[in-house]
């Protein structure tokens, strides 16, 4: 059961060549066990959005193999080769308004989706996959979907393209800063929503988010990327409350707490902080 | 397996679910006088060109009815040309003619641009370079040129090879104009949710792509149109028009061409001159005013 | 500074006005920071853009007067913003996103002097180059920035620099608009602390902070006002705010915050259905009642007055002594699986 199933081995991306060739994303290797929910933290240009483009095979990783069951897909290309790993790999983006196209409604755009099966669904079955994965989101399907973006919020939105990834039953959801353009009320709502999906239907979650509290509130591993490569994995507890590498330690002091920035070893004077960050 | 308790959303509010009607009436709200204006014109030249020859037309465009530059009389109205045809009919068919050009043209302008400017911004890096290389050596050749050689070089025409003429050597800058809108399109994060779901290039470019561009393509459209009208104007006053036809270009030609104006036989050329910029105003408030309900930021001012 | 019953709407093409701002109130006194929070489209933004003369061109002041240190009052609504004197010397805005304020070809030296000359006309180049670069140095920052273009320096430094020359004219009062949403949490705390100091070492002697992070806010602010769909639901001491908050919104934003802290593994923190109304056509009563888990039949009724709590005030029927308090709501315990 717990046996890995997925496996990323010295994914590395680099963009440009020559004197300006910009390592992205540097050597990165991890493993997946299914219904295990994985934060990815890291700061804007760490990384981590290039990791998720190349996981989701929206982009080709300059080197270093993916496998899914033990079978090498790094190579593969063409939409029509890749639509058995789409059916077990399905991703959520940041933005819930960029994640929909505004001329379809909530149907259309859940139906596309059906393209990915093996085999074609009636119209019956397609409706009750439907109306199963909006339930599952938490979201009334006879509300729902004959709706157009502009007539849902943000919150919703965002739930209806989670619904979109389960209609294939996906095996591992890739969720890409996909809680921080919500209101924080919002957003909690939306992680709690991925935690039940996690637990209800053994679904592995890689959470890449630049917020370590949500790391916290949500993930079983944490890893910490830091200007393309991987300097922290470990579960939860251990990699938080004991951070090995400076820069885990340094992101966890200066994460703003109700109770003020607290002395740890990681908290820098201000003169010490501008240091570091030129 | 334990659940844990997800908040189910609430039914929203119903300012959320607007009508259709109040959609529509919203919609009639945002248009302007000036597109009223605009639309009431461009819809009594249609009536005039297409509908006008039923009505006030005097035989064929080209049956002489009467002298060498009659004046306006009670029975022909806008008198008659060097060849003693009336002027009044050749108007009506002219103005078809331009309209038909026009409307040929920027199809095939609009079209060839468009599909151009769709695959650079699509796809960007080398087909992009390569796309936009040919866009701009195209751009730099003065066109006129291009459509004087081309028109000698066809020799007879008729008013579809006429337009086809203009339109494969207008389409540049709807190219540039697309491809800069489709690069930035294509990275909204709903493309590369419908390649997830294992749509091909071509219809991800075709139904996440293009509709975003749906008002601009229309609004590049009237602006060929336009042009196309003009230039036909233009190089059929040269002597370089179709053939077999009449258009308001030809109409200036021939007024040119026969001294109308030494002769003072004002009513051979004021009136296509008119025509023409009437089609040009007319269509050119149009695309403004309906940019104006596509583009929000020019509302209200 | 008083601000008192402050509107402001925003024009439509299609005619109803959005309310974006109600009748707003609060006073600023010397040595303070007032933090304003809340989600977006609460009108936090459109407030800062009022108060500090930067008005869009669709945004119409429907009420309200200023006034500082008693002095003078002045009708906003006259005028449509502050006088335009106050701009800059007075009242200075810190923007969103500094990247945007600044113009690309110039260097960050051209910046700092245009500001000074704006209202020091005798000035000269060198001078006001020596003035900022001596309040850089107080504040630990480089002074090569002055020589540098925007795009060489890093978001964080960028914003870092933008502060302290909107505040080179030594304003009254600095309003800070969402300074730090764009920034790496260790980019947010080095503003923060650099506002800290500027406030120590008397540079700045009153700011107004907004945005819509109330753990960082509360590292700054000395009160806070809780402002949802264009009014002010609470405002109090941050002390109070932060460990007493009455308000059902109030409370649910602090749940929402999540610090990396034990105490929220394992838990299920409940967060709010529903979204922020539509501000054409505001719920009845208190504003916050279809969303609200505790509302009562007269939530949709009549409007809720402010019920003073010590230093502070909050807007809820919950408050008016009929009706008895819940629990605060911060978590909702779930057993292990």
């Amino acid at each position: 059961m717990n046996e890995p199933f997925y496996s990323v081995k010295n994914l590395t991306k680099v963009f440009g060549g020559g004197q300006e060739q910009v390592v992205a994303v540097k050597d990165v290797s991890f493993d997946v066990t299914p219904g295990e929910i994985i934060a990815i933290v890291g700061e804007s240009g760490s990384g981590k959005s290039t990791l998720a483009r190349m996981l989701l095979k929206l982009s080709q990783p300059t080197a270093g193999t993916i496998m899914m069951d033990g079978e090498d897909v790094t190579k593969l290309k063409r939409p029509n080769q890749l639509k058995p790993y789409w059916r077990d790999v399905q991703g959520v983006f940041q933005n819930p308004a960029g994640s929909f196209n505004q001329f379809y409604s909530v149907r259309t755009v859940l139906e596309k989706t059906f393209n990915l099966h093996e085999h074609r669904l009636s119209k019956a079955e397609k409706l009750e996959r439907i109306h199963k994965a909006l339930n599952l989101v938490g979201l009334d399907p006879q509300q729902t979907l004959e709706r157009g973006s502009h007539e849902l919020s943000g919150g919703q939105r965002q739930r209806v393209i989670i619904a979109r990834a389960l209609l294939v039953d996906p095996r591992l959801l890739i969720a890409d800063e996909s809680t921080s353009a919500l209101d924080a009320s919002l957003r909690v709502t939306i992680l709690n929503v991925l935690k039940d999906l996690s637990q209800r239907l053994n679904l592995s979650v890689l959470f890449i988010t630049h917020d370590i509290g949500q790391a916290y509130y949500l993930a079983d591993r944490v890893f910490v990327m830091y200007r393309g490569e991987m300097v922290e994995q470990g579960p939860t507890e251990t990699v938080l409350q004991f951070p090995q590498h400076d820069y885990t330690k340094r992101l966890l002091a200066d994460v703003p707490r109700l109770e003020g920035w607290t002395a740890s070893p990681g908290d820098l004077s201000i003169e010490e902080l501008a240091k570091a960050l030129t | 397996m334990s659940g844990i308790p997800v908040t189910m959303d609430s039914p929203p509010p119903p300012a959320a679910k607007q009508s259709a009607q109040s959609r529509v009436r919203s919609f009639t709200r945002m248009l302007s006088t000036r597109f009223y204006v605009s639309a009431t014109m461009v819809a009594m030249i249609l009536f005039f060109a297409f509908l006008g020859p039923f009505f006030w037309g005097v035989g064929e465009p080209k049956q002489i009815v009467g002298g060498l530059y009659e004046a306006p009389s009670r029975e022909l109205i806008l008198g008659t040309d060097n060849f003693g045809r009336d002027v009044f009919t050749q108007l009506m068919h002219g103005t078809r003619s331009s309209l038909v050009i026009g409307v040929v043209a920027g199809l095939i302008a609009t079209t060839i641009g468009v599909v151009m400017g769709l695959t650079a911004g699509y796809f960007g890096g080398v087909i992009d370079e390569m796309l936009m290389g040919i866009t701009n050596v195209v751009i730099t050749i003065p066109s006129i040129v291009v459509l004087i050689l081309l028109s000698i070089a066809v020799g007879t025409k008729s008013i579809v090879t006429m337009a086809i003429i203009i339109g494969v050597t207008s389409w540049p800058w709807t190219a540039r104009a697309v491809r800069a809108q489709s690069s930035s399109v294509r990275n909204r994060e709903h493309v590369d949710l419908a390649r997830l779901s294992g749509a091909s290039t071509v219809s991800l470019m075709f139904w996440e792509v293009l509709p975003y561009m749906l008002s601009y393509i229309f609004m590049a459209f009237v602006l060929q149109l336009t042009s196309g009208i003009l230039q036909e104007a233009a190089l059929s006053m040269l002597g370089l028009g179709p053939s077999n036809a009449v258009s308001l270009g030809i109409m200036l030609h021939w007024s040119l061409l026969w001294e109308s104006v030494r002769t003072g036989a004002w009513w051979a050329f004021i009136p296509p001159t008119v025509m023409l910029t009437l089609i040009a105003f007319s269509l050119f408030l149009l695309q403004s005013s309906l940019d104006e309900v596509f583009n929000p930021r020019l509302r209200g001012r | 500074m008083k601000a008192d019953n402050i509107s402001v709407q925003y024009e439509t093409r299609v005619g109803t006005p959005v309310l974006a701002v109600n009748d707003v109130s609060f006073h600023l006194e010397h040595g303070e920071v007032l933090g304003i929070a809340g989600e977006s489209g609460c009108g936090k933004s459109t407030l800062a853009a009022a108060l500090s003369g930067n008005s869009a061109s669709n945004m119409r002041i429907t009420g309200g007067t200023v006034s500082l240190d008693d002095t003078t009052t002045i009708d906003i609504v006259k005028t449509q913003g502050i006088p335009r004197d106050w701009r800059g010397s007075t009242i200075s805005l810190l923007p969103q996103r500094a990247l945007n304020a600044l113009n690309p070809t110039a260097r960050i030296g051209d910046y700092a002097y245009d500001v000074i000359r704006a209202h020091e006309k005798r000035m000269n180049r060198r001078e006001a180059m020596e003035k900022t670069g001596e309040r850089l140095e107080q504040l630990g920052l480089p002074t090569r920035v002055l020589k540098s273009y925007p795009h060489q320096l890093s978001g964080g430094m960028r914003q870092r620099v933008v502060t302290v020359i909107s505040t080179l004219l030594d304003p009254d009062i600095l309003i800070a608009d969402e300074p730090t949403s764009a920034l790496d949490v260790s980019s947010q705390k080095a503003l923060v602390l650099m506002l800290q100091k500027m406030m120590n070492e008397g540079m700045l002697s009153r700011a107004i902070f907004i945005t819509h992070d109330l753990a960082l806010l509360s590292n700054i602010a000395t009160r806070i006002s809780i402002m949802y769909a264009g009014e002010i639901v609470e405002e109090n001491t941050t002390n109070e705010i932060i460990h007493n908050a009455q308000h059902p919104y109030t409370r649910a934003l602090l749940a929402a915050t999540l610090e990396p802290d034990p105490s929220i593994r394992n838990i299920t923190i409940k967060g709010l259905s529903g979204q922020s109304p539509d501000m054409q056509t505001p719920p009845s009563g208190c504003r916050f009642h279809p969303r609200c888990p505790y509302a009562m039949p007269v939530c949709a009724q009549k409007v809720p007055g402010a019920t003073p709590l010590g230093s502070g005030f909050a807007r809820c029927w919950l408050l008016d002594g009929t009706t008895e308090i819940p629990d605060p709501i911060k978590h909702e315990e779930v057993v292990a699986s």
